[in-house]
């Protein structure tokens, strides 16, 4: 099971977090900032695993992380999920965002992280993976969105938003 | 007059803007109160934007929970947008902690049962997210009814809300059994993957469930072929490899349904064959599969061959360049070194060298493999790569490895001088990180090794004038020096190049000790004793002792003080029974783990009543004849320890042991030998406070004409109990009834075994020499049980 995905920035920063498992939301703050401490420290040439901090459940569980540029994406998870197969999951996971992206950037990330969610929950549901196949999720977004605009479409008011 | 809101973008520019943690702050507050007031206006248009916002900053830290109601308003709106956005508030603001979840309750009914598949998949992840068990007992039908629905988008859904829904409430089991099977025959992945998860969330919750399944094993191994046969396709592959998430998924189920089932194994084992030789291992999606298969084929009742397989396949992954391949290789051996104990040996070379690994997570997986490969066998060469490894790891595997190590030398010592070395090492390196009572068991061990008492008190003499800021190491240190004091003035020591150490080097290195800032106090308290113990040992004069007891006798540590008080009154009052209380202690009996601390720190053994003079030689090579005849077993005969004698009233709170005799327990005297008026009992006593101990009394009587001279009792007992015999009370019984000779032997029994022994007596009888070689019958059975 997939406790939380994390995505923040080479300053700690949170870009995306989301939990699967209840926390508090202090408990939340510092699960991202044990989890931004320990991940920091690794060098660029070691292997993607790491333990636990203490917060989310310590050595039961595993930290498989991802460093891409200036962005950390960080899978915290249990001894049931195959480590190998994670680190394909988060390859997965960029991959499709830089397909609904186009050409996705640090940017993007942090002006639609609303967008990012919406993705991410067509991937990961319930802390299980729920879809690998890029073309399907992509579509399925690609329709959401089109549902979306159409409403505002209806609801365009003369009222001028800032 | 409307308040013109900004949009989530301009938001974050905002945010990004400001300078400084204050400037953030304020610009957050502003914005939350906008929010606030927006929604307290009630403004159905922006809310969706507004509650975009707060979602933001509570990412960022800041409270949000103003919005909770708001999401249930968005919820229940018709739009899309509006839901889209609810129902991720309702991901991150609401939690079964709070009341409030259960309003969204009724709104995820409407939307499972009437929404379009868009809105459906929203309410289901929402509901796999946060759902309590209450919720999920409330929308189970809506969700069961959703599984067979002809849309895959919402089924696939449905299967994991499904799984989230058993792990929340276990009855549900029931409901989301049936569908499984039909599932199964699906060709969409996004279902097989989540029905594949549903299965084995109910294999490994319920036994009956597992046995159900049993029988699709069959097609799962056909999934699993289709997959592996299948040529390439863009729809699922990664780099090659067909939807390696699915065949990890089956895998995993295939381990769960194979364990401990002959059938089931059988039918798998061509397949995983064929998975673990054809898979294409130059990319991670390879690799991944290939694990998970290797888990599989050791975790199921495979064939041998087989098996040696996945080992190697491991061995090979060990020397793979690629980091992540080696730590997951290390992983899943450190899972099978349990079961196939000498398959991963072979590769014991391999995961040493990952020791010297610079990252952390490799070396610690290392760590604890490399411990679990120690074996009597190899245990010299792996403890000096773990000593090795000790000086340089990172602070935080310092203890446990060097817990691990001393576990290891404990299990595993070739020799006692190993074992003392290895202690010493780790406590010279990693003195701080180890357990309590290894100071216990260090002293102890030495103890009990009398012929390297003064090797060990040289070590640790040299290791303490090195540095005695390592508290475990300073504390052996100085009890060895206080009992073996002598051992290291007189210099000789073959084992290592003699070192002449003057008396008051000695006693300048412990008067440091006592001084040191760094000592702790129970540091303190043993180096106190030892230079007390060291006024008998030397042979100057002890004005420096005494000096140094007299000033703490005004020490504000309140131990320290008493301490020093009745040493400096056994200097003043007690002289005489100075030496005799000082004595070398005798080896404490070792009843479990923890070695006895009261018996390192007072200085009596008070078990006996009798007090005994220094004993004669045992005849040793003579006894084992006698231990030869107890069949299989023989007996260990220790010569016995010299006694301290119990000393006066003044120090009674010293001894934490009961120095009056035992009560006798009733167990009936036994007659077990009788030659021309020379006669043989054996009385019994059991001391009611350590029910492992047997004492036996020993009294040889004559009632014959002539005397008995030159008497000599051995006695040898089986393997399993430990005997000591104290010194006999003479050598000669005289004739007619004179002053017999008692003997005590101290049988120590604590598996309660049954009780043999067996005698031998030789005495002197009317100018004859006997012998007599026999083994005690009837023993009464309370002696023993």
């Amino acid at each position: 099971m997939i406790k939380a995905i994390l995505i923040f920035n080479n300053h700690g920063k949170p870009q995306l977090s989301k939990f699967y498992q209840p926390y508090s939301e202090d408990t939340q703050q510092q699960i991202i900032r044990e989890t931004f401490h320990l991940v920091s420290k690794r060098d660029e040439n070691v292997c993607n695993f790491l333990e636990g901090g203490l917060l989310i459940g310590g050595s039961d569980n595993k930290l498989i992380y991802r460093h891409y540029a200036t962005l950390y994406f960080v899978f915290c998870v249990d001894s049931s999920e195959s480590e190998l197969g994670i680190l394909d999951l988060i390859q997965v996971f960029v991959e499709t965002l830089d397909k609904c992206f186009e050409n996705v950037c640090e940017l993007d990330l942090i002006f639609h992280v609303d967008k990012v969610h919406n993705i991410l929950a067509e991937m990961v549901m319930g802390g299980m993976v729920l879809e690998t196949n890029m073309n399907e999720i992509v579509t399925q977004i690609d329709a959401q969105n089109k549902l979306e605009k159409s409403e505002t479409f209806i609801f365009q008011s003369p009222r001028q938003d800032r | 007059m409307v308040v013109p809101s900004l949009k989530l973008q301009d938001l974050i520019e905002e945010i990004r803007g400001a300078k400084t943690q204050a400037q953030e702050r304020e610009v957050i507050q502003k914005e939350c109160a906008h929010i606030r007031a927006s929604f307290r206006d009630g403004d159905p248009v922006h809310r969706h934007r507004q509650l975009a916002k707060l979602l933001y900053v509570h990412m960022l830290g800041y409270p949000a929970h103003f919005g909770q109601m708001e999401c249930l308003k968005l919820i229940a709106s018709s739009r899309f947008t509006d839901k889209r956005v609810g129902y991720l508030g309702a991901m991150l603001l609401l939690d079964e902690r709070h009341d409030a979840h259960l309003l969204i309750t009724n709104s995820i009914k409407n939307d499972l049962s009437q929404g379009i598949q868009p809105v459906q998949g929203l309410a289901l992840c929402t509901l796999s997210t946060m759902g309590s068990a209450e919720m999920c007992r409330d929308l189970a039908p809506e969700v069961e009814k959703l599984l067979l629905q002809p849309s895959p988008y919402v089924r696939k859904k449905a299967i994991l809300t499904a799984v989230h829904m058993i792990r929340k409430v276990p009855e549900l089991s029931s409901v989301f059994l049936p569908p499984c099977a039909q599932l199964l025959h699906e060709r969409h992945h996004g279902i097989l993957l989540g029905t594949i998860t549903l299965i084995t969330e109910l294999c490994e919750r319920s036994p009956a469930a597992l046995r159900h399944f049993r029988k699709v094993v069959p097609q799962l191994v056909q999934i699993l072929r289709t997959l592996v046969t299948m040529g390439y396709s863009t729809e699922h592959s990664i780099s090659g490899v067909s939807d390696p998430f699915l065949q990890v998924q089956i895998l995993r189920l295939l381990r769960i349904l194979g364990r401990n089932h002959e059938e089931s194994s059988e039918t798998m084992n061509d397949l995983l064959a064929q998975v673990a030789t054809n898979t294409d291992t130059s990319r991670n999606a390879g690799n991944a599969v290939l694990f998970e298969t290797v888990l599989t084929i050791m975790d199921i009742c495979s064939a041998a061959g087989l098996r040696v397989l996945a080992v190697n396949i491991l061995g090979r992954f060990l020397l793979n360049s690629d980091r992540n391949i080696r730590y997951v290789a290390l992983t899943s051996l450190l899972r099978l070194v349990q079961s196939d104990h000498s398959a991963v040996q072979r590769h014991r070379p391999t995961v040493v060298e990952c020791l010297r690994e610079t990252d952390a997570s490799l070396s610690r997986r290392a760590l604890e493999l490399s411990l679990a490969l120690v074996n009597s066998s190899n245990v010299r060469a792996m403890m000096q790569e773990l000593q090795a490894f000790l000086e340089s790891c990172p602070p935080d595997l310092r203890a446990d490895c060097a817990s691990g190590i001393l576990l290891a030398a404990e299990r595993f010592a070739p020799t006692k001088r190993w074992h003392i070395d290895t202690i010493l090492h780790v406590l010279t390196t990693a003195g701080t990180h180890v357990r309590d009572d290894a100071v216990a068991n260090l002293t102890q061990l030495i103890g009990g090794a009398q012929e390297l008492h003064a090797y060990s008190v040289r070590r640790l003499y040299n290791a303490l004038a090195e540095d005695i800021s390592q508290q475990p190491l300073v504390q052996v240190a100085a009890w060895c020096i206080g009992e073996y004091g002598d051992l290291l003035l007189a210099g000789n020591c073959e084992e290592i190049e003699p070192l002449q150490v003057d008396e008051e080097e000695v006693l300048a290195l412990l008067e440091k000790v006592l001084q040191s800032h760094m000592s702790l106090p129970a540091t303190r308290g043993y180096a106190l004793t030892a230079l007390m113990k060291l006024s008998t040992r030397l042979c100057g004069d002890n004005n420096r002792i005494r000096q140094v007891v007299s000033i703490y006798g005004s020490c504000l540590d309140v131990e320290l003080q008493q301490r020093a008080v009745e040493y400096d009154t056994l200097f003043r009052k007690y002289d005489h029974m100075r030496a005799a209380i000082l004595e070398k202690m005798p080896l404490a009996e070792q009843d479990g783990p923890q070695a006895d601390e009261e018996a390192k720190e007072s200085k009596e053994a008070a078990q006996l009543s009798e007090a005994a003079p220094v004993p004669t030689e045992p005849q040793a090579s003579q006894l084992l004849d006698l231990l030869d005849l107890l069949d299989g077993a023989s007996g260990d005969v220790q010569h016995p320890p010299p006694l301290d004698p119990s000393p006066g009233g003044a120090l009674v709170h010293l001894l934490d042991l009961p120095c009056a005799p035992p009560p006798p327990a009733p167990i009936p005297d036994l007659k077990v030998f009788e030659r021309e008026g020379v006669q043989l009992n054996l009385s019994f006593i059991r001391p009611p406070e350590n029910p492992a101990l047997l004492l036996i009394t020993v009294t040889a009587t004559n009632f014959s004409e002539g005397d008995v001279t030159h008497f000599i009792c051995q006695a040898a007992v089986p393997k399993s109990l430990q005997l000591q015999l104290q010194a006999p009370s003479g050598n000669t019984v005289p004739a007619r009834g004179g002053l017999p000779i008692t003997q005590l032997f101290r049988i120590l029994n604590p598996n309660k075994a049954p009780l043999r022994l067996k005698l031998r007596l030789t005495y002197d009888h009317f100018h004859q020499s006997v012998q007599e070689i026999f083994e005690v019958n009837n023993l009464p059975v309370e002696s023993w049980q």
